[in-house]
């Protein structure tokens, strides 16, 4: 990046926040350089041919992400903020297009480590086709935020004639997940270093926009897709499974965990279920044409590790259910609270 | 109540202290080896123990473990045999 | 995982499950008149439901969740304690996460962080001990909770402490045994239990000759067991199969792990460091004689309640347990979880009233948990 460099500070003062020449700097040379707006002015001015399509349809959603470490194994908290974004709208069949970032930087943090965040977001929002197209710095005091919070919002078009909606799962219906779980959770757990765990894991942090296309385009009947972030696995079913008052049955065998998850997971006393993810999502596709969207997930590297996991009945609505691994059965709830490691 | 798993240890890391690093299916940590301190301490390395809150608490007996699962075998040829028994018998009365 | 893996076989279980039947079927145990097996250790507990072992064994083999879930059993007068201790400005607490959440009078440990106490949650007392060398200006605390699985962790602690000579390291001791507990529910006149599943932590530290009680002097057969789903049903199958012949001995399931005699080295950390309160409170279960271990003198600057004025140290608190509260009835086997009046209505994992709901591994927790949001279908 050979953008103008005035400037000459390590770390973020409050006098980046003020409105005047130095946030100018801190903007000009770490932000612009690397989002490249198109304009000077205020706002984004946004056209694409998608939107004059009739019956299109404009996907918006928001999201503020906080995570310790701010970078930790396979993202930062710029990857996380784009492809959480991005996927928000892909699970709803809406093509990203553009994205706002608003950073609210604690007084102290190191610039390089600004550059570096930024620089992994303008990175995966290539990856994922969507453009940076409006944003917002703030500086507040030490110990006011930790170290760096950003918020996205995020605009994708929904073609003519796409709806994917809870509501239209049927029974019958095969959940799919298109690779691991507890990734990005057990991952994060293992970097913040209070429980002296090390792992090699790292986060399954992507952007699934190409993903949902590609599966959208093999199965055009795919009912609804959520990705499972917060909550893990569980949350996203139980929240389909209410919306579509119809029961999820799913398979333990059939969960794709790798070894140190579940290595993690017996440690600490955790579900997987629960662990969050970044970069995978549950789709619920009619059962014909179950094997064409795991062909398309699979073809790509976000969805390699494709597979079917279970599917939507008539019985028990609202309610997950999972056959345990010798045939027990067992209900699989909403979290309460977080999860917490434990002893007992 | 106790939660424990086995892990296997797999390096010194302090002779004084006691502590070794143990591996739970990828996963490693620090642990505090005194319980099982039976033997010179490098000769722990690669033993299975079970860990409980970062100390390593018993070691696992590998041949008892062989015994236990020697016997769920048996038992689960007998079930077989004996089931593979009613479903002859079954059919034999269904036939007659 | 080695170890772990091959005590889930499926074709195992269901050889285990046919016998279990057909023992259960010679002894007569049916739905209305079942035989019922208290498994002591919440670590069992959690297990049969999270491996649906509860549906799957012959209708006639009732389990009946133990007192073993030492943060269910925590009285709330020491989770006032706790946060008392933490909410002074000198202290850093620390604490293992199954604590955080457990209501006290005023409020939890987790409410007491959210108003600024400085509250740690760590994996080991290992990661305190570290704390304190670290932080020589502050005082950390750990909170020593847990039965005799957990007791050594914090013994070797302690004698760490005094080698380094850290003397900003302290304890508050909680730790509780699982003997005395189970002769109280063997002398209480309500009692309905045929046999136990014995603790395989525990166990492993103590040795199987504690439990020579049960069977000896109560005529009870006790089998210890390890965590596994085949563990427990084979635990479950040797439990009936004492009850058939008659017998009632301690036996051991999990031998790969439990010594006969326990471990020494454990034991003599155990010995060196704490001696038995001549009584301890229990939630749900009121105070029970020797039922707790608290800090030799020797050890007297590692103990937060000499250091800090709290506890039995500045003379035992009773706080009532709340009003229509049945915890006491479902541990002793009288009832299930679902027929207490305030499960699933004043009483909740959310907003939990009693000492059952509020570990995952208590008993009325986990029938919520895994039986569904009213746990009916556990009760049906």
């Amino acid at each position: 990046m050979n953008a103008p460099r005035r400037l000459r500070d390590t770390r973020v003062t409050l006098s980046h926040g003020g409105g005047g020449r130095a946030m100018r700097d801190l903007i000009d040379s770490v932000f612009a350089t690397a989002f490249q707006p198109q304009t000077a002015e205020d706002q984004a001015r946004l056209s694409h041919p998608a939107l004059s399509d009739p019956g299109a349809r404009l996907a918006l959603t928001t999201d503020s992400f906080v995570v310790t470490p701010l970078e930790f194994p396979g993202g930062d908290i710029g990857k996380l903020a784009i492809c959480g974004t991005v996927n928000d709208l892909a699970v709803g069949g809406a093509r990203p297009l553009w994205l706002s970032a608003a950073f609210i930087i604690e007084e102290g943090t190191e610039i390089d480590l600004l550059r570096r965040i930024v620089a992994t977001m303008a990175q995966e929002a290539a990856r994922a086709g969507v453009q940076i197209v409006t944003g917002d710095t703030k500086v507040v005091g030490r110990g006011a935020a930790d170290g760096l919070f950003v918020t996205t919002t995020g605009v994708g078009v929904i073609p003519p004639g796409r709806n994917l909606a809870a509501d239209l799962i049927r029974p019958g219906d095969v959940a799919i997940v298109n690779g691991v779980l507890g990734d990005h959770g057990a991952t994060i757990l293992a970097a913040r270093g209070d429980l002296a765990l090390s792992t090699d894991l790292v986060s399954d942090c992507q952007s699934l926009g190409h993903l949902m296309e590609a599966v959208i385009a093999a199965a055009p009947g795919t009912r609804a897709a959520r990705d499972a972030t917060r909550g893990g696995l569980a949350s996203a079913l139980n929240e389909m499974a209410a919306a579509a008052a119809l029961g999820i049955e799913i398979d333990e065998d059939a969960l794709p965990l790798r070894d140190e998850v579940r290595g993690m997971c017996e440690i600490l006393g955790l579900d997987p279920l629960y662990l969050a993810n970044e970069g995978t999502l549950v789709a619920f596709v009619p059962e014909a044409q179950a094997p064409a969207a795991l062909a398309a997930m699979r073809a790509r590297p976000e969805g390699r590790g494709a597979v079917a996991i279970g599917r939507a009945v008539a019985a028990h609505p609202g309610q997950v259910r999972m056959r345990t691994v010798f045939g027990g059965s067992r209900i699989v709830d909403m979290l309460v609270g977080e999860q917490l490691p434990r002893i007992c | 109540m106790c939660l424990g798993i086995p892990g296997r240890i797999v390096a010194i890391t302090d002779e004084t202290r006691m502590t070794a690093l143990a591996e739970v299916s990828g996963v490693r940590r620090e642990v505090n080896i005194a319980c099982v301190l039976d033997r010179p301490i490098a000769a722990l390395v690669g033993e299975w123990a079970l860990i409980h809150v970062g100390f390593a608490m018993a070691l696992i007996d590998a041949d008892e473990a062989a015994r236990t699962l020697d016997a769920l075998r048996d038992l689960g040829e007998a079930q077989e045999a004996l089931e593979a028994m009613a479903e002859g018998q079954k059919a034999l009365e269904g036939g007659a | 995982m080695k170890y772990a893996t091959e005590f889930r076989d499926p074709k195992a279980a269901r050889a285990l499950l046919a016998r279990i039947a057909q023992v259960a079927d010679a002894i007569g145990a049916t739905r209305e008149k079942p035989v019922h097996i208290m498994e002591i250790c919440g670590g069992h507990t959690h297990a049969i439901f999270r491996f649906g072992l509860d549906k799957l064994v012959h209708e006639g083999v009732e389990f009946i969740h133990g007192p073993g879930c030492p943060v269910c059993v925590l009285p709330m007068s020491r989770v006032d304690e706790c946060v008392e201790i933490a909410e002074r400005p000198e202290v850093i607490f620390t604490t293992f996460g199954d604590a955080m959440r457990v209501p006290g009078t005023r409020k939890s440990l987790m409410q007491a962080k959210a108003e600024g106490a400085d509250i740690r949650m760590v994996y080991s007392p290992l990661d305190a001990l570290e704390l304190a060398r670290r932080n020589p200006g502050r005082e950390v605390v750990f909170f020593g909770l847990g039965f005799e699985t957990t007791t050594p962790s914090t013994a070797l602690s302690i004698q760490q402490a005094a080698r380094e000579n850290l003397p900003n390291f302290s304890v508050f001791c909680n730790h509780i045994t699982v003997p005395e507990p189970i002769r109280a529910l063997l002398d209480d006149p309500h009692m309905v239990l045929d046999g136990f599943i014995g603790p395989g932590h525990v166990s492993m530290v103590i040795g199987t000759h504690p439990y020579d009680f049960i069977a000896q002097d109560y005529g009870k057969p006790i089998v210890v067991a390890g965590f596994e789903p085949l563990d427990l049903l084979q635990s479950v199958l040797m439990v009936l199969d004492q009850i058939h012949q008659r017998r009632a001995e301690v036996e051991n399931q999990y031998a790969r792990v439990v010594p006969e005699h326990g471990n020494p080295v454990s034991l003599a950390a155990i010995a060196d460091v704490y001696e038995r309160r001549p009584s301890f409170e229990w939630r749900g279960l009121g105070e029970i004689d020797a039922s707790g271990l608290r800090i030799r003198a020797k050890y007297a600057a590692f103990d937060a309640e000499e250091k800090f004025g709290v506890g039995y140290a500045a003379g035992p608190r009773h706080v009532p347990e709340p009003e229509g509260c049945a915890c006491g009835a479902v541990m002793t086997g009288r009832i299930r979880p679902t027929a207490c009046p305030q499960f699933g209505q004043g009483c909740t994992p959310d907003m939990p009233l009693g000492a059952l709901m509020v570990s995952s591994e208590g008993a009325c927790a986990a029938y919520w948990q895994y039986g569904g949001a009213r746990g009916r279908e556990a009760a049906e």
